[in-house]
């Protein structure tokens, strides 16, 4: 039994937008106001504490040798309690990267008017196993200059700012000084 | 009935009003090493994973996402039941009858502390367009189911207060329950309204906590070092979901369910067959209510039998020895969870609670809680 | 392994649509209806009913299952509803194969459901908060933005051109032109693509699907059913699922392992052991233009790093020797997120009867395989099926 056009035809009935807007139909709109608090527990907890002092903390897995950031109480490819506290470097490499023309939201940024696409990146931290990353943000670089393998620095808020969130964390620059086209 | 299916192991972090020192993947971890131990199993034997999480509950979209680390499930099949625990057990008992798994873990979790404002999550499970606007609190539908039930049957607000006594006073003897305490009859009645009938003791308060199952098939059972307690029957079903649509004051849900798993299990007088139960007392006159869908009170009954102590631990017909939802804490999906822990421990004998003595038959059954029409029941036998 | 055969003896679904006039409960009805009459069965012959569908927050729900419930035929049953993420399409049938196939239940009414323009003005900010809410929802991300690194490392990895995948998008929703569901068909050329409006380098607009609503269903029953009341049952001959760490930035993305893990299973199960030969027709998850190809290699309907070449060489054309996304995906068709996976299973099951009007594949296929992928880049979720 094929399905047909005649089939689907009244199924949905497709509207646009101004549709909405302009009330040619009727909506009931509910904004959710839904919060939490949640618990971040011993191994975030300490991440966070951590970076308020300006440091990054890791967790050790003595089994399958790994350094992971983010720390957790336990490792989950080995199925056991983790082992210790180690502090890894606030330097990394770019494992992978994005230029983006929309923030959280889809909203389109204003490129051509000269704002700076976001450059989100998932950065391998120095003193981590190979391939822990996390997730930040990359400035101070020209976009278009950003390569996967670049080494990069955090860039801290000051002390006084810092709240215990990744956010102490403003983004991370390139290391070097930013290359020159074509070198 | 296909395959018979067992639980051999099972482990719980115990309800507590918060846990501020761990997250909800410690929370997990706990509960699941636990279970793992209990069976003698490791995760990398087990075939299947069911994990237990709503959304808006967790504070995650896509919840399912944080499921597998804490419970060793990395790359294995496992997926999530947005529905009470039992739920994801049957969900688990079909994956062993059909041959997938013969070892299947089921998990569920109850981080109610971290919700600021639960009153705002239920809302936003009503109908979006006919009721939410009302602006109503999301327990004066269950204030409008009780007063209906109170009218149908004849079942008076007293006799739902002596179901509030038991259940906190039973909790002070369980070491896993989170809101044990002593009231009496005229405390409850006598407490600020909420939405009426309901008063401030009627309703449970919520708790945190952990549970983790681990089933298997029988032959799989035979190899393990845990008297198994067997899953003869299980049964879940939903009513109608719209407030408008509804038949008030009844728990057809839980008749449902209930049939479908007394048929399973082969149950023609559950009265008689079955020695104790553990049921959904969310609101307190829904433990009334539930036993009389569940057929083990006549229509009116289960309110009088509560007065003459036949649901006390050293009744007739122990009912919520654990302490239920009102002694234990309300615990949103894990609600299931926390019926069949109990139902397991005492068929276990190793309930530390009042043990009820020579039981061999007890009875799990959940509500979704408000707006939902949705629960389920499990029969279990050692 | 001797399983209980379980069949998919109807279907039925909606139009994809940016903004439905129809609540949940309506376009869940319809697909459901469809599916019902399609299999020459009323309700009161379905045991039970799975529900899939993905984040409550779309439809503006929670507890969508218990909203969709009457709309899905459930009023009065056993009703479970099932979450992976975007995998829940397929990982729908599968739980669904679950009832049938544990012997519980005979009939299973499997329906999938989505109303994302529910969220107004664009459900884009609602992906925030499938991300780690401490130690990456700060950084407000959205999930455009881990596309583009996936696909980034795809690329990177293999050496594809953008130029390579935009073929995807010009292939599926030409294929689409023939679907009557379909939100996005039409004729567009490689360069509209590159040209399109950048959203995340590599992610230009012509990468991604649509936002959409719809909703999709099928009828499973038991092989003794099916053969009563079906005169060309499909059957699901082969189910896998697997999700990866929540630690996504620990992992590799250049390859999907979670998908090769299910389909490992599905194929174990359904006794294939060579997917390049033994299917004829595939239907993996293209939210993306890359993820076809992604998917494709996770599928291991070819060797990593071989799936531009396929593509390039028109074996995944409808004509070609392996036709991928003849549905027109959901590049094409539209993106109501568990629905469309469900719309893929729908295709593989009309193809292998023959149905599927301008869109059939020629050839007769008698094996093919449908995918999704969700979380994040997270879940593989496969089902084969055979007629």
């Amino acid at each position: 039994m094929e399905i047909t056009k005649e089939m689907v035809e009244r199924t949905a009935t497709a509207l646009k937008l101004e549709d909405i807007t302009k009330r040619k139909v009727l909506t009931t709109p509910w904004q959710p106001k839904v919060q939490y608090a949640w618990d971040d527990g011993p191994a975030i907890g300490r991440y966070l504490a951590e970076l308020k002092n300006g440091r990054i903390i890791a967790r050790t897995c003595r089994k399958c040798r790994r350094i992971m950031i983010p720390p957790r109480m336990f490792c989950e490819l080995c199925w056991r309690p983790s082992d210790d506290w180690t502090f890894v470097k606030d330097t990394g490499v770019v494992n992978t990267f994005v230029i983006s023309h929309v923030d959280w939201k889809a909203g389109r940024l204003d490129i051509k008017g000269g704002e700076r696409p976001l450059t989100p990146a998932v950065i391998e931290i120095d003193g981590a196993s190979a391939g822990m990353g996390i997730l930040h943000m990359l400035d101070e670089v020209d976009p278009w200059q950003i390569k996967i393998g670049m080494k990069v620095q955090a860039v801290w808020k000051p002390q006084a700012e810092r709240q215990g969130a990744i956010t102490d964390i403003r983004y991370f620059k390139p290391l070097a000084p930013e290359r020159k086209r074509g070198k | 009935m296909g395959k018979r299916v067992a639980i051999v192991g099972i482990g719980t972090t115990g309800f507590r009003a918060t846990t501020p020192d761990v997250s909800y993947r410690e929370l997990t971890y706990e509960a699941a090493v636990k279970a793992y131990l209990d069976a003698g199993i490791e995760p990398k034997e087990v075939g299947a994973f069911v994990a237990t999480s709503e959304d808006l509950i967790e504070g995650y979209s896509i919840s399912d996402e944080y499921s597998p680390d804490q419970l060793g499930a990395v790359l294995k099949p496992i997926h999530t039941v947005p529905g009470d625990f039992l739920q994801s057990l049957a969900n688990g008992m079909m994956l062993v009858q059909s041959g997938f798994a013969d070892l299947v873990v089921v998990q569920g979790l109850s981080k109610a502390s971290n919700i600021l404002n639960v009153g705002e999550v239920l809302t936003f499970a009503e109908d979006p367009v006919t009721v939410r606007p009302l602006c109503e609190t999301p327990h004066a539908v269950a204030a409008l189911d009780m007063c209906r039930f109170l009218h149908e049957t004849g079942t008076t607000r007293e006799q739902c207060a002596r179901v509030v006594v038991k259940n906190r006073r039973n909790a002070l003897r369980n070491q896993r329950a989170a809101h044990g305490t002593l009231l009496e009859a005229c405390d409850v009645l006598a407490a600020p309204p909420v939405a009426e009938p309901l008063g401030r003791y009627d309703i449970a308060q919520h708790a945190d906590g952990a549970v983790v199952v681990v089933l298997a098939s029988e032959e799989r059972a035979a190899h393990l070092r845990r008297a198994p307690v067997w899953i003869r029957g299980i049964g879940w079903a939903t009513d109608a979901p719209s407030l408008d649509s509804r038949v008030w004051g009844d728990a057809r849900y839980a008749r449902l369910a209930a049939d479908m798993a007394y048929r399973m299990a082969g149950i023609r007088t559950p009265r008689r067959e079955i020695q104790f139960a553990e049921v959904n007392d969310e609101y307190s006159y829904k433990e009334l209510q539930h036993l009389e869908a569940l057929r083990i009170y006549e229509r009116g009954q289960a309110g009088r039998a509560t007065e003459v102590g036949a649901t006390e631990p050293t009744g007739e017909f122990p009912v919520n020895v654990s302490g239920g939802s009102l002694g234990c804490g309300a615990t949103f999906d894990l609600d299931g969870g926390q019926k069949l822990l109990e139902v397991v421990l005492q068929l276990r004998g190793e309930a530390g609670t009042p043990q009820l003595r020579g039981v061999t038959t007890g009875l799990a059954a959940s509500w979704r809680g408000v707006p939902s029409a949705t629960g389920a029941v499990a029969v279990l036998s050692n | 392994m001797g399983y209980r055969r379980v069949a998919i003896i109807g279907a039925g679904m909606t139009k994809f649509v940016r903004f439905a006039q129809e609540t949940g409960k309506e376009l869940a009805y319809e697909a459901s209806k469809m599916a019902l009459d399609s299999a020459g069965l009323d309700l009161s012959q379905i045991d039970c009913v799975s529900v899939g569908s993905a984040p409550d927050a779309f439809d503006g729900v929670h507890m969508k299952g218990e909203y969709l419930a009457d709309g899905s035929g459930g009023w009065g049953k056993p009703v479970m509803r099932n979450f992976v993420g975007g995998g829940t399409g397929v990982m729908n049938v599968i739980h669904g194969w679950h009832h049938v196939a544990s012997g519980m239940f005979d009939t299973c009414l499997v329906v999938s459901e989505e109303k994302m323009s529910s969220a107004f003005p664009h459900p884009a900010g609602a992906f925030v908060t499938i991300f780690d809410h401490t130690t990456e929802q700060p950084i407000k991300p959205t999930l455009l933005w881990i596309f583009a690194i996936e696909m980034n490392r795809f690329m990177n990895a293999h050496g594809y051109t953008k130029r390579d995948i935009a073929q995807v998008a010009v292939k599926n929703k030409k294929n689409a032109i023939d679907h009557p569901c379909a939100q996005l068909p039409g004729e567009i050329t490689v360069d509209d693509v590159l040209n399109s409006e950048v959203m995340a380098y590599p992610v230009n607009r012509l990468d991604v699907s649509p936002t959409s609503d719809g909703a999709a269903a099928v009828i499973l029953a038991a092989e003794h059913v099916a053969r009563r009341v079906c005169e060309k049952p499909v059957w699901i001959d082969g189910v896998g699922w697997a999700l990866d760490t929540a630690y996504w930035c620990t992992r590799d993305l250049y390859y999907p392992d979670y998908v090769e893990v299910a389909a490992r299973k599905a194929y174990e199960m359904a006794g294939i052991k060579e997917p390049s030969k033994e299917i004829h027709i595939a239907e993996p998850y293209d939210p993306f233009t890359y993820k076809e190809l992604h998917h494709m290699e996770g599928l291991m309907l070819c060797k990593r790093g071989e799936s531009v070449k396929l593509l390039n060489d028109g074996v995944t054309q409808r004509t070609g020797n392996l036709p991928i996304c003849p549905s027109g995906g959901l590049l094409g068709v539209g993106n109501p997120i568990s629905a469309a996976a469900v719309m893929k299973i729908i295709e593989i099951f009309l193809q292998l009867r023959g149905e599927a009007g301008k869109r059939q594949v020629p050839g007769k296929p008698t094996c093919g395989l449908a995918q999704a992928w969700g979380d994040l880049m997270q879940v593989g979720t496969v089902v084969v099926m055979r007629s």
